[in-house]
């Protein structure tokens, strides 16, 4: 069976990072595994989403409608925006920071405010953070990506050590502590 | 050692392991990390080059050298280079030549949507085409081997999934390439029409004698599930029809693209009752099929538009559809925006406040079309902006105010000819430079103005504002995009003048480590009216909320931009 994990966020998140760890973790369990990346225009402050997909065998390396089985959120707006990618069942991993995207800068369109309680009425098993908050505590607000990685871990019965080793191979040196730091933070939270 | 790598990760493991002495390219997604990872194996010399064109020819020169030799590229890249492709068809190698290409279906990065299958045929060029990670590998490791047995340039044929997708990678070792020696041989390099005419006769014999081998190398295989479905795919398709549709149909499944098999073909529609080709954008496999005989189903189910996914697949072929959850109401678009403190912000506010008619270009600026910005009136390639205003200058006797914008390293790609143009021919166009000392958009590539080769060592920077002068342009200015009140002074007079005129704006990208980040800016609410004209920058981090502007403080990296926007003194004092 391969299962899925989708990180969408805000190009500049740090989505890329966040995929690049739970892959790591995923291949040194032994298993087979994909991660589908976006670079370029879209990373520019647009919708961004990476694929981390595992299993005995994995063919695609992106999930399609309704199969995901977690979607870690970087921002609030775009759980909702991949909602349809979410498997029944499936969880959903949220960071309750807002960031406006622009058609609401510009007064086009409207933030929805009630996308938590939205999600948790279709019986979406939601678990919102504030990740950002975690993240300063550890001493940087770029280390959203590990706070919501904790939380996921947890959320997914995975051990710490797991994911220590994985950060200390795919982070540069000089973070591994605050990112550790971050990723346990959000693995209390989660 | 097993790894975790993307595509274009692989394929620079495969020119290390291949021995290739030499990599030349231009940046363009999603090719552009080929050539990065390639420069961190010290035993490969890699090259940022000024376009794809010289890219090629550097590599084509490398390879006459006797030396293995690689460029990579995106799609519209090679366009750039299709002149030194289509003759090094006929020249063929002396050491192994590849040449990678990276189509982008669905344009998560582009400015259209080709299929650069066509070149490898139009060109009579061998084409791979891997379908993941591993495949990246061993197929450049192939492409070497074969473009010396054939004497043949080697096409690697990527897309965007291929390319930016990890998956694991078995590492090798690094052969011991033994280069080959240079010896004069004018009839095989030198390609006036007598000797072309026999390296044409060779062409054609050697596309006949690739073809053979296509029928039994191992990248085109069969999976014979006895089953009455066939799918014959190649690439990321491959991987798509198996997530759709598992064991319950057999595969064909094509890594040599160019030229394709005709009995192992015939072989596989034999086992099946019927046969569908699944091959993002156009129907190239598809029409193979046909002119060979064998019926299938291709685009009369398949799209010819955009990416597919393994839920189309298994929607065409079982009439099973995704289920999933909608959100309950509307989600507001959020399109890839000019980051915060982005020195081309300035120049966009502008531009639309004189109402100037702009001719745009590719790179990050392209982004100046989104509203409230929205001044951008044409994109269409690399180095457009140019050579277009003065068509358009003359077509409108300047009528309409017009200027050109493009980027650094777009007007050394292919703007300066333009320029070269415009003063030669006595054209009045007004050309913006907009320097932010960096190849933006594909992520920090060095180029031959910022005075860095791609290893990052100090070298001669292209001066300019001399090279403007020196083709024929006397009004060269340089301005800081930040400085709007210049900027707009600069502009009026500029576009006014009956002569040509290049303005250089200059302030490094926000997102370079050299760039000044200071604290956020603060609006106070008190002394904000609500005018919105602070909307007007287009900035990411102010949003208007209860009647007032706001500023997000973990995206302002305080440009001041707003604050000069602002009439009523609401916005200042760094916040600490």
């Amino acid at each position: 069976m391969t299962e899925t994990v989708m990180i969408v966020g805000v190009g500049g998140q740090g989505t890329l990072l966040a995929s690049r760890i739970l892959g790591y973790v995923m291949m040194k369990k032994g298993l087979d595994v994909k991660i589908s990346e976006v670079h370029g225009m879209s990373q520019r402050g647009g919708s961004v989403v990476t694929y981390v997909r595992y299993g005995d065998k994995v063919y695609s390396p992106i999930a399609d409608l309704g199969t995901a089985d977690m979607i870690i959120s970087f921002e609030r707006l775009e759980a909702a925006r991949w909602l349809p990618y979410l498997k029944q069942g499936g969880k959903i991993v949220m960071n309750t920071q807002k960031i406006d995207p622009m058609p609401v800068i510009t007064g086009v369109s409207e933030y929805p405010d009630d996308i938590e309680d939205n999600l948790r009425g279709k019986g979406i098993c939601v678990t919102a953070v504030d990740a950002l908050s975690l993240a300063e505590a550890a001493g940087t607000a770029k280390a959203v990506n590990t706070v919501l990685l904790g939380v996921c871990a947890k959320q997914s019965g995975f051990s710490r050590d797991m994911f220590y080793d994985a950060i200390e191979n795919t982070v540069k040196p000089k973070f591994i502590e605050i990112n550790k730091k971050a990723f346990d933070l959000g693995y209390d939270a989660g | 050692m097993r790894k975790l790598m993307l595509g274009n990760e692989a394929i620079a493991e495969g020119i290390y392991e291949s021995g290739c002495k030499i990599v030349s390219s231009y940046p363009g997604t999603p090719s552009t990390e080929i050539t990065e990872y390639a420069a961190k194996y010290d035993e490969v010399y890699t090259e940022w080059a000024p376009n794809e064109k010289v890219a090629v020819e550097v590599a084509v020169g490398a390879s006459i050298g006797g030396a293995r030799a690689f460029s990579a590229m995106k799609h519209v890249g090679l366009n750039v280079a299709a002149d030194p492709l289509f003759t090094s068809a006929y020249t063929g190698v002396n050491g192994g030549l590849v040449i990678a290409v990276a189509d982008d279906p669905g344009m998560h990065s582009s400015q259209n949507e080709q299929d650069s299958r066509h070149y490898a045929i139009a060109a009579k060029i061998p084409m791979l085409e891997p379908a993941d990670s591993g495949e990246c590998l061993d197929m450049t490791k192939k492409a070497f081997e074969l473009s010396e047995k054939f004497d043949t340039p080697v096409l690697l044929r990527l897309t965007t999934r291929i390319s930016h997708s990890q998956s694991i990678v078995e590492t090798g070792s690094k052969i011991e390439y033994v280069q080959k020696p240079y010896k004069k041989n004018a009839e095989k390099f030198v390609m006036v029409p007598a000797n072309a005419r026999s390296r044409h006769a060779f062409v054609e014999d050697r596309m006949e004698r690739f073809a053979e081998f296509s029928e039994t190398c191992e990248f085109n295989f069969i999976e014979d599930n006895k089953k009455p479905v066939g799918v014959i795919c190649s690439g990321i398709c491959y991987q798509y029809a198996k997530e759709a549709l598992g064991d319950s149909v057999s595969y064909l499944k094509l890594g040599i693209i160019n030229p394709l098999p005709i009995q192992l073909i015939h072989d596989f529609a034999a086992k099946c009752e019927q046969v569908y080709v699944i091959e993002e954008l156009d129907p190239v496999i598809e029409t193979w099929c046909r002119k060979i005989g064998v019926d299938v189903k291709g685009k009369e189910c398949f799209t010819l538009l955009g990416e597919y996914s393994s839920s189309m697949i298994k929607e065409v072929l079982t009439g099973e559809k995704a289920s999933y959850c909608d959100y309950d109401a509307s989600v507001p678009v959020r399109p890839p925006v000019l980051c915060p403190g982005c020195p081309h912000r300035g120049m966009f506010y502008v531009f639309k406040k004189l109402g100037l008619m702009v001719n745009g270009d590719i790179g990050c600026y392209a982004l100046g079309i989104a509203p409230p910005l929205a001044s951008i009136d044409t994109t269409v390639c690399m180095g457009y902006s140019v050579s277009g205003i003065h068509g358009f200058d003359m077509a409108t006797d300047k009528k309409v105010k017009s200027v050109a914008i493009l980027g650094d390293s777009t007007f050394i790609h292919s703007g300066v000819t333009g320029l070269i143009n415009i003063a030669y021919n006595k054209g009045t166009s007004t050309v913006v430079i907009l320097d932010n000392s960096i190849t933006g958009m594909t992520g920090h590539q060095q180029n031959p103005t910022t005075g860095l080769t791609l290893k990052g060592d100090p070298t001669v920077a292209v001066d300019v504002e001399s090279l403007c002068r020196s083709v024929g342009i006397n009004r060269v200015t340089v301005v800081d995009p930040y400085d709007l009140e210049k900027v707009e002074e600069v502009l009026k007079e500029e576009t006014a003048i009956d002569e040509p005129s290049v303005i250089i704006a200059r302030r490094p990208c926000i997102l370079l480590k050299t760039a000044k980040i200071l604290p956020p800016k603060v609006i106070d609410p008190d002394k904000c009216k609500g005018c919105k004209a602070c909307l007007k920058a287009g900035c990411p981090c102010i949003s208007f909320k209860d009647k007032k502007a706001a500023i997000d403080p973990t995206l302002c990296v305080g440009c001041e931009l707003c604050e000069k926007l602002c009439k009523f003194d609401a916005i200042g004092g760094n916040r600490q």
